[in-house]
C-alpha cells in the first residue's frame, strides 16, 4: 500500500502540477486588473491550502495521541506538521512576491497575511518543542498538548486580528474570479495536494525509523549534549 | 472514618497556592528579579524610541504589555523550576489530590505575581512616559487582571513543558509569544482606551476578546495539564 503511494504519487504529481501550471501560465487569461501577477496565484493558493489540511492533520493526530498513545500517530503528527510548515512558507513567500507589484509592499497587516505569518511561527515553536526534547514519550505527549493548543489560537488570532485592523481601516482584495481561472487552480491544488501526501508520507516513514532507533537504543543516544542525535530528522 | 477522602480540588489548590505564595514571601527574590527587570525594560523602550514624548504617551500601554510579558517569561519559568529542583514535582503527584489543582495554583499564581508587578509598574509608566489615566482605576485593574490572567492560563502549560526540555529559555518564548498575540492585543488596546479615553464604547468588546481568551485557555489546561506532569 505505502509502497504503491511511493512509486505512484511522483508521476501523478508532477504530471498535475505539469498540466495545472501550463493552463495556468499559457491557457487561463490573465487578470484585468493585475495582468500576467495574477498567475502566481495558481501556485500561491493551493501551497496555503495545502498548508491548511497538512496542519489540520496535525492536529486530528494531536488529538488522537492524547486519547490512545502510539508511535505511528506521533510520527504522522510529526510528518503533518513539518510538511505543512514547509508548504505555508512556501504560500507565505509567494503571497509576498505576489504582493510587491500588486499591493506595492509585500507585506501588509492584513488580518490574512498576519495569521499566516503567526501559523508559521506557532509552527516553528512546535517543531523546536520536538528537537528539544529528547525521551521520545514525553515529546509526543507534550507536542500532542503543543498541537491542539496552537491549533485552537489560530481562529482567534484571525478574529482578533481582523477586529483589530477593522477599528482602523479595511483592506480587501476583492476576488471574482473567472472559471477559466478555476480550472488551472483545481488542477494545481491537486498537484499540490499529492505532493503533501508524498511528502507527508516520506517523512513519516523517516519518523518511524527515528522512533525505533530511539526506543530501541535509548541508551545510544547522547543525553543533554549539543543535540546532534536528530542529524536524520535535520536533514 | 475508615479511610481517607482524597481532598477536594479546589482545596488542593488553595493549598498549593499558599506553599508557592510562603516561599516566595520567605525570599522574595522572585518579585525583586522582576520589578527591576520590568522597570529596565520600560526605561529602553524610552531610549530605544528617542526623545518624542509625544510618541511614547501614545504607545504607553503597549509598552507596559511588552515589559510585563518579558517579565513573565523569567516569572513563568522560575515558577515550575522551584518545582523541578530536588524533585518536589514527583512529590505533588504522589499525593492523593487532582493533578489539575497544581495547574489552577500555578496559573492563580503567576497571575497575582503579574499583576502585583503591574500596579508596581503602572505608576512609574505614568511618570516616565507622561500618561494620565483617563478612565477610572476600576478599568485599569479589570485590563490588568484580565491581561495577566490571559498570560498566566497559557504559560503555565508552557513553563511545565519547556522546564523539562533542553534549551528551556528559548523554548518558553518560542512557544509562548506566538500564542499570546490575541491576548496582547486586545489588552494593549484596552490599556490605550484606558489611558486615552474611549469615545467610541470600545473598551467592551476588547474586554470580550479578554474573557474569551481567558475561558478558553483556562479550560484548555486544566483539561491538558495532567498529561504533560504525568511520568
Amino acid at each position: 500500500m505505502g509502497k504503491f503511494f511511493r512509486m505512484a504519487l511522483p508521476p501523478i504529481a508532477l504530471g498535475l502540477l505539469a498540466v495545472g501550471h501550463y493552463i495556468g501560465l499559457f491557457v487561463a487569461p490573465p487578470d484585468r486588473e493585475m495582468g500576467d501577477v495574477q498567475r502566481i496565484m495558481y501556485a500561491h493558493v493551493p501551497a496555503v491550502w495545502v498548508a491548511l489540511v497538512g496542519l489540520t492533520l496535525n492536529f486530528i493526530c494531536s488529538v488522537t495521541y492524547l486519547f490512545k498513545q502510539s508511535w505511528k500517530t506521533d510520527s504522522l503528527a510529526e510528518a503533518s506538521a513539518e510538511v505543512g510548515l514547509m508548504f505555508g512558507a512556501v504560500g507565505v513567500l509567494l503571497g509576498a512576491i505576489w504582493g510587491k507589484p500588486t499591493w506595492g509592499v509585500y507585506w501588509t497587516w492584513d488580518p490574512r497575511l498576519t495569521t499566516a505569518a503567526i501559523m508559521l511561527v506557532t509552527y516553528m515553536g512546535y517543531m523546536a518543542l520536538r528537537r528539544f526534547v529528547e525521551d521520545p514519550e514525553k515529546r509526543a505527549t507534550w507536542s500532542s498538548v503543543v498541537g491542539i493548543i496552537s491549533a485552537v489560537n489560530l481562529p482567534i488570532i484571525w478574529f482578533s486580528v481582523k477586529w483589530w485592523r477593522s477599528l482602523h481601516q479595511v483592506q480587501s482584495s476583492p476576488k471574482t474570479v473567472d472559471p477559466e481561472m478555476v480550472v488551472p487552480l483545481r488542477v494545481s491544488a491537486f498537484a499540490f495536494l499529492a505532493f503533501m501526501i508524498l511528502f507527508i508520507i516520506h517523512r513519516y516513514r523517516i519518523a518511524q525509523y527515528e522512533r525505533q532507533l530511539e526506543v530501541a537504543l535509548p541508551e545510544a543516544l547522547p543525553g543533554d549534549g549539543a543535540g546532534a542525535n536528530r542529524t536524520a530528522g535535520a536533514a | 472514618m475508615s479511610r481517607p477522602r482524597p481532598i477536594g480540588i479546589l482545596r488542593a489548590a488553595l493549598v498549593l497556592l499558599g506553599k508557592d505564595l510562603l516561599i516566595e514571601w520567605r525570599t522574595r527574590a522572585r518579585l525583586n528579579a522582576l520589578v527591576f527587570f520590568a522597570l529596565s525594560t520600560l526605561l529602553l523602550f524610552s531610549f530605544a524610541l528617542g526623545p518624542d514624548t509625544k510618541l511614547l504617551e501614545r504607545n504607553a500601554g503597549g509598552y507596559l504589555w511588552l515589559a510585563i510579558l518579558f517579565a513573565s517569561t523569567l516569572s513563568l519559568g522560575e515558577s515550575f523550576r522551584i518545582e523541578y529542583e530536588n524533585a518536589c514535582m514527583d512529590g505533588l503527584r504522589l499525593a492523593p489530590a487532582d493533578a489539575r489543582a497544581i495547574f489552577l495554583s500555578k496559573a492563580v499564581g503567576n497571575t497575582l505575581l503579574l499583576v502585583l508587578l503591574g500596579s508596581l509598574l503602572i505608576p512609574v509608566m505614568v511618570a516616565l512616559y507622561g500618561v494620565k489615566v483617563v478612565l477610572g482605576v476600576g478599568e485599569l485593574m479589570a485590563t490588568l487582571v484580565l491581561g495577566c490572567m490571559a498570560l498566566a492560563a497559557p504559560g503555565s502549560v508552557y513553563a511545565a513543558i519547556a522546564n523539562n526540555a533542553r534549551a528551556r529559555d528559548v523554548l518558553l518564548p518560542l512557544l509562548l509569544f506566538p500564542l499570546i498575540v490575541p491576548a496582547l492585543l486586545a489588552a494593549t488596546k484596552a490599556m490605550a482606551l484606558v489611558l486615552q479615553g474611549d469615545p467610541m464604547d470600545q473598551l467592551g468588546s476588547w474586554f470580550g476578546l479578554l474573557g474569551g481568551f481567558n475561558l478558553i485557555y483556562w479550560g484548555l489546561g486544566f483539561l491538558l495539564f495532567p498529561r504533560v506532569i504525568e511520568d
